[in-house]
């Protein structure tokens, strides 16, 4: 599946997208977010608080708890400071 | 209904025109336009830079205008959000909702920056001599919003 970050969480990782397989135990966005962060330092970095970090699943705003089911694309963000 | 996500300038007046022209129906139309204050927590910048998601700040902001269309009475919304680099004094986004009468108009417009401003996939990075910062989301902001919810809660969001 496709990964996107944005805004810090972007520039804490150092990368805009990339494509993950992650493992059959990763079940939730809250799964994929503590295996992410186990990537490497600056994953780690990034999910060092995951309570802030928003996520979208498909271009849909979803919760941590959140079966990531079929996704194609799953995103990672701070909260939004738009408008 | 209009979603238009663009770094250009805006011009107002003329996304008005384009909303009325040829109609008699609407009798009011309500304009919010969003700008860059030249300082952010009592010190001066030199401009915002804003990031998006460019497919879902799309595809949010069309669900919040349907969400709109639903609780009021609307005959025409046209939403604008820019992004890129933006300087003090410039337009950052534009919301014109129509209707026949104030209320509807008035209401949703409100409505729709709420949102905006908390559920549209963008992040301002505000640049001081050189050096950029990322603008911290306010609760102010989630509370404009929650208030449109019962519960509290987001509905468009489900």
């Amino acid at each position: 599946m496709k990964i996107l970050y944005f805004a810090w969480v972007r520039e804490r990782i150092g990368k805009a997208d990339e494509e993950l397989d992650p493992p059959a135990g990763v079940v939730t966005v809250a799964d994929l977010m503590r295996w992410l962060a186990g990537r490497g330092e600056e994953y780690s970095y990034a999910f060092d608080n995951p309570k802030v970090i928003r996520a979208a699943i498909d271009r849909l705003h979803v919760r941590a708890d959140t079966a990531i089911g079929s996704a194609r694309e799953i995103a990672f963000f701070p909260p939004m400071t738009g408008g | 209904m209009a979603v238009r996500l663009q770094h250009e300038p805006l011009d107002a007046v003329a996304e008005v025109a384009a909303l009325t022209r040829g109609r008699t129906d609407i009798g009011a139309i309500v304009t919010f336009t969003g700008i860059c204050r030249g300082s952010e927590d009592g010190a001066p910048i030199t401009a915002l830079t804003l990031e998006h998601y460019p497919d879902m700040a799309e595809a949010e902001i069309a669900r919040h205008i349907e969400e709109a269309e639903r609780r009021w009475a609307l005959l025409g919304v046209t939403v604008i959000h820019r992004y890129g680099r933006i300087a003090p004094g410039e337009e950052i986004v534009l919301v014109i909702t129509a209707s026949s009468h104030r209320q509807d108009a008035f209401a949703a417009a409100e409505f729709l920056m709420d949102y905006l401003k908390t559920r549209a996939p963008f992040w301002k990075q505000v640049e001081r001599a050189g050096h950029g910062s990322w603008v911290d989301a306010k609760s102010a902001d989630d509370q404009a919003a929650d208030r449109w919810t019962a519960t509290g809660h987001d509905a468009a969001a489900e």
